[in-house]
């Protein structure tokens, strides 16, 4: 049928060109990134002074009540004691992993040595997991920007494990009754005004909570110090007049992973080793969400489109349902599916 | 009454019983999985909390149940009269495809006795495209028993209800286009919050589109080989100068579906990573080739006349199609991590079921209720 | 594992015809007594049981060299170990068989008369003698703070080193200051190796230092004639080469996460790492949760007992850095069970899943070959040729 043809020539060719000229689509259609609010709480984790002693994660398992967690390789050794969990899980919020190298000499070097580095939740500024949840499970706190969980809205549809850009919420698939896990901040303590647990035990001061201005100004401290001069490293929450740990300055990579990364992240790092070596994702700055909502948005503002669709397709199918009937008589009524 | 008339064969033959006994076991499996939760069926983990059953029983499933949709596209917006004795099996395929890709979302869900929630308003979250295809999925199941519901009616011989009925059915076959439209296409955007984990060969702002034009070929492609497989199997005239119309809109419109693809790549720069010799890259030469292939096919009147070349036309579009949401979902995803996935022994049981059900269901209905067209006066004596 | 050869020495024949029967120059040590002790310190060197016979061969022989011992600033507790070791043969051991010719607090005489055989002693001796010193020697003012019989230290440990065949220094003290050179040091305090650089001098650090890690290297020097493996320091590497935080009983702790916050907490009582209240373990190398101390049993030694370790052997650490100051965990590669970066996790393709996707396929590729096999026979269906829809 010609006329079918001609039609569809025409609509591929608008669209052809259409395609071809659009080069910035991806960045026009986003919606505005998110910003953070001034009095947003975070985290920041020196990997160069972690010690790997795990502390953070027996007081996270403690105090979010999780079960300990024996790898399977060990799980006949020592009389079933040797709790270490491997990595986040449905039962492990927070997790300390080891980058090794070679011989794995030397602390904080990237050839031939080794580095820690502590998993878990970075609480975006602009969270994907918050964006596609779809019954609102995962909120973003206006105040303090922490991002939480509500098992009892939650359907389990994981797609927020699927859609997380740092591999963070993890579904406890062992447990027919699963619930979504990651940390929250230990915003249980929080309401308290006590500081989180990882924070609260860390020896080093690897593990600092505070405000994340405050925190940014910490970071551009150390990181403009000179390496191996000696430095008041604060313990806890920073503000606190906890003793610090007098140590020095180590030699860091110049960078803060956090600061940017998918829109920005209230919990951030700076390391003695490159960050991918770490394990830590390399993420661009537009913020996922930001472009699969405004993509959603330009299409379906206030159901406009579809409702506008909706009508026009009603008539037109009326109308030859119409015609149909016009045209052939009794014998095509029951044609009508 | 109509020219479709059910087809009184058997409903107990090898084939019904080998694909009930397939039922039986995925079911089977199914009940571990409510007992025991999703760890002890699925290999599904962390770095893919998406397996085969969220890709290929929900994001396939219901793409290859678009038969409905994408003929009354046809009939409907295009004027496509002639088309009218396949719209009935088009929609009896969709009616399961979407029935039973329903069902594996509903046990897929790791909290599945909360999955109301998703109907709460206090619980809406419209920035998520999820909820817009949970609602869309839902209406569209709805929909389409309603469409199918004159059938049922024509066989119990409730007229009077069928002839109200189809009074307001431009509504419902109004709805059942634009709700396809609408969440076939999100099945793509609801990739785009995957970002940097989606390999470039894939991800593009242009996903929607592309999803909701791959649904729509695949539909057409689901017509034409269902059309080709139950007529002859059972013996009954060829559709084959319908298809062979049919197969010239499907062959251009795989073609601009081609052209959008190709010239988001090569203006986005990324086609680079095609020649990277990794899996990804195969995968994607795979399923443009099949694409490829229908195209040229469908495009050239050699292929279009030959029942062969149309079969395998079909077949190869179903086929990279396929692959494209496989490749998409699953395959072009890189998890944070090192993560590794293939679905284990019980998991395949329970999607192979679920698709046995669905062939078995539509075995059981052409031959119960008048959705063919072209079944003899003998036919409809006992075989 | 079965030997692979036979040692070649004949155990029968060392232990001689009468094997509990006192050897001629102890009132009380048997020759079986001496070879299982002898074979114990073969063993905590990490050497074969042979080595221990041929220790033994060479305590009790009787040209074995004596041992002069002199005392500069200490408190005498190396020596005080030595002798509260609960091993009924050390002690005699020590001042029988290996002859202990002078040792400034044990010996019987004293005055001018102990220091006039001391030097009848070193004459006599002169090139062979070991010369192990106990305790720092201060440096300050021509060395005043420290004399014995009116010479300053540093001149006497000069004088006996002049002629030893090796100098041992046993104890903190004497390896580096010990608790007489912490801040502000107002003595000079040094090590014995300061006073004579140019003699090598084997350090035993350790406060007290372990008896066992002492007798160990006389007697593998008596037997070898040369200093066992030492690191950087001097020290022997069989004692010193690991940090206690390598072999500390309470490492799981550590690893896991559990500490001690104060004493007398849940923790503590638990026995959990002592890391937060200041246990200088992952800084100091020493051998003490092997040996423990006293010879009362496992866990004796501070650690086992639930105070943390203070560092006693290390010059940086013991009498310098405060008891509940972290210790700076030296360099210690991690082990193997501690989770990595990376690490491949999920579940790869099985035998049956490939076989039950193998046998889906077959059946597809069988089912479309049959059909179009049909189609291509070109079997025309019923009523096809009158079948036109418009």
């Amino acid at each position: 049928m010609t006329e079918l043809s001609r039609r569809q020539l025409l609509t591929n060719g608008c669209v052809g060109v259409a395609a071809a000229a659009a080069p910035t689509e991806a960045l026009a259609i986003a919606r505005p990134p998110k910003e953070i609010s001034p009095d947003a709480i975070g985290m920041l984790y020196d990997s160069a002074l972690c010690i790997g002693c795990k502390a953070c994660v027996a007081a996270c398992k403690a105090a979010n009540e999780m079960p300990a967690e024996i790898p399977p390789d060990l799980s006949n050794w020592n009389e079933h004691t040797w709790d270490s969990a491997e990595d986040l899980s449905g039962r492990t919020l927070n997790v300390i992993k080891v980058y090794r190298n070679g011989t794995a000499e030397k602390k904080d070097r990237e050839i031939d040595g080794f580095a820690f580095v502590k998993r878990h939740c970075l609480h975006c500024v602009d969270p994907s997991c918050v964006s596609v949840c779809p019954v609102g499970a995962m909120r973003k706190d206006p105040v303090t920007g922490v991002v939480s969980h509500d098992p009892d809205a939650c359907i389990g549809c994981r797609y927020c494990v699927y859609a997380c850009p740092f591999g963070v919420p993890q579904y406890d698939f062992n447990n027919p009754f699963g619930k979504i896990a990651k940390c929250q901040f230990c915003r249980h303590l929080l309401k308290d005004g006590k500081v989180p647990a990882c924070c609260d035990v860390c020896p080093t001061g690897a593990s600092l909570f505070g405000n994340v201005k405050d925190l940014e100004q910490e970071t551009a401290r150390r990181l403009s110090a000179t390496p191996g001069t000696s430095y008041q490293f604060p313990r806890g929450r920073l503000g606190d007049n906890r003793p610090p740990n007098p140590a020095t300055i180590p030699n860091y990579v110049k960078a803060i992973y956090g600061e940017h990364e998918g829109g920005g992240t209230q919990v951030r790092y700076i390391a003695g080793v490159p960050f991918p070596r770490l394990g830590l994702p390399t993420v661009p700055s537009q913020a996922p969400a930001a472009l699969s909502e405004g993509v959603q948005h330009t299409i379906y503002q206030w159901l406009i489109a579809p409702i506008i669709a909706f009508a026009g397709l009603a008539v037109l199918v009326r109308r030859r349902v119409n015609h149909a009937e016009g045209d052939a008589g009794p014998k095509t009524k029951g044609d009508r599916p | 009454m109509s020219a479709a008339a059910p087809l009184r064969r058997s409903l107990v033959t090898p084939t019904t019983l080998v694909l009930a006994a397939l039922v039986i076991v995925g079911f089977y499996f199914l009940a571990l999985r409510l007992i025991y939760g999703l760890g002890a069926v699925t290999n599904l983990n962390s770095g893919y909390p998406w397996g085969i059953w969220v890709d290929v029983d929900i994001f396939i499933g219901t793409a290859l149940g678009c038969g409905g949709f994408s003929m009354a596209i046809l009939i409907y917006a295009f004027n496509g009269t002639a088309y009218h004795p396949l719209i009935r099996p088009a929609l009896l395929g969709g009616l399961f495809g979407y029935t039973l890709g329903g069902l594996a979302a509903f046990t897929d869900l790791g909290r599945w006795w909360q999955a109301y929630n998703v109907l709460l308003p206090w619980h809406w979250q419209p920035n998520s495209i999820m909820f817009e295809v949970a609602l869309c999925l839902l209406a569209y199941t709805v929909v389409l028993w309603i469409e199918f519901l004159p059938i049922l009616l024509e066989r119990f011989k409730w007229l009077a209800l069928k002839r109200f009925l189809e009074r307001w059915m431009f509504v419902f076959v109004a709805l059942g286009i634009l709700l396809p439209l609408m969440h076939q296409s999100s099945f793509g955007s609801v990739l785009l919050s995957m970002g940097p984990k989606l390999s470039p060969l894939w991800f593009t702002v242009w996903l929607p589109l592309l999803f909701v034009v791959s649904a729509i070929l695949m539909g057409y492609a689901v017509v034409m080989f269902e059309a080709t497989v139950v007529t002859h199997a059972f013996d009954l005239p060829s559709e084959h100068a319908l298809i062979s119309k049919l197969s010239k809109v499907v062959g251009w419109v795989s073609l601009v579906w081609l052209v959008i693809r190709w010239a988001d790549l090569l203006n986005r720069g990324v086609i680079n990573l095609a020649f990277a010799g990794d899996v990804k890259a195969s995968m994607f030469w795979i399923e443009n080739a099949l694409f490829l292939a229908a195209v040229l096919i469908f495009l050239t009147p050699a292929g279009r006349a030959r029942q062969r070349a149309s079969f395998l036309g079909a077949v190869a579009l179903l086929g990279g199609a396929i692959l494209y949401r496989l490749d998409a979902l699953m395959i072009g995803d890189t998890p944070v991590g090192n993560w590794s996935y293939f679905p284990s022994v019980p998991e395949l049981m329970v999607t192979i079921g679920i698709i046995a059900l669905e062939i078995l269901l539509y075995l059981v209905f052409i031959k119960l209720f008048p959705v063919l067209e072209g079944v003899s006066r003998s036919d409809t004596a006992s075989a | 594992m079965a030997a692979t050869r036979k040692p070649d020495i004949n155990y029968t024949a060392c232990l001689g015809p009468d094997p509990d029967a006192q050897i001629p120059s102890s009132a009380s040590v048997s020759r079986r007594q001496l070879m299982q002790f002898c074979a114990g310190v073969a063993a905590t060197m990490g050497l074969s049981s042979a080595v221990g016979v041929r220790m033994a061969e060479a305590a009790i022989s009787p040209a074995r060299p004596p041992v002069i011992w002199l005392h500069g600033q200490e408190c005498t507790g190396c020596t005080e170990s030595l002798l509260r070791s609960y091993h009924p043969t050390l002690e005699a051991l020590l001042l029988d068989v290996i002859s202990l010719d002078y040792h400034d607090t044990l010996c019987v005489g004293a005055g001018k008369q102990a220091l006039d055989y001391k030097h009848a002693m070193m004459e006599k001796h002169k090139g062979a003698y070991i010369l192990v010193t106990e305790g720092g020697t201060p440096m300050k003012d021509g060395g005043i703070y420290c004399k014995v019989g009116g010479k300053p230290q540093a001149e006497l440990i000069r004088e006996a080193a002049e002629g030893a065949a090796a100098v041992i220094a046993i104890g903190s003290c004497a390896s580096w200051g010990g608790i007489q050179s912490a801040d502000p040091n107002p003595t000079g305090a040094v090590g014995t190796q300061t006073v004579i650089p140019s003699k090598l001098v084997i350090n035993i650090p350790g406060c007290p230092a372990s008896p066992y890690n002492f007798l160990s290297t006389v007697l593998y020097v008596l037997t070898f004639k040369r200093p066992p493996e030492l690191d950087r320091e001097n020290r022997p590497r069989f004692a010193y080469g690991r940090l206690i935080h390598e072999n500390c009983e309470r490492r799981p702790h550590f690893d896991a996460g559990r500490f001690a916050l104060e004493f007398g907490d849940e923790g503590h009582r638990q026995g959990f790492c002592l890391y937060k209240i200041g246990c200088k373990g992952p800084e100091t190398y020493a051998n003490c949760p092997a040996l423990g101390f006293g010879d009362v049993g496992f866990g004796s030694w501070p650690v086992g007992t639930g105070h943390p370790c203070f560092g006693c052997t290390e010059k940086d650490t013991g009498f310098r850095k405060p008891l509940h100051a972290l210790a700076t965990v030296k360099t210690l590669t991690p082990p193997t069970a501690f989770p990595q970066v990376n690490a491949p996790e999920g579940a790869g393709p099985t035998a049956g899943a490939a076989a039950v996707l193998g046998a889906v396929a077959g059946l597809a590729v069988g089912a479309g070959a049959v059909l179009l096999k049909q189609m291509g026979n070109g079997k025309k269906n019923a009523s096809d040729a009158s079948k036109e829809q418009g």
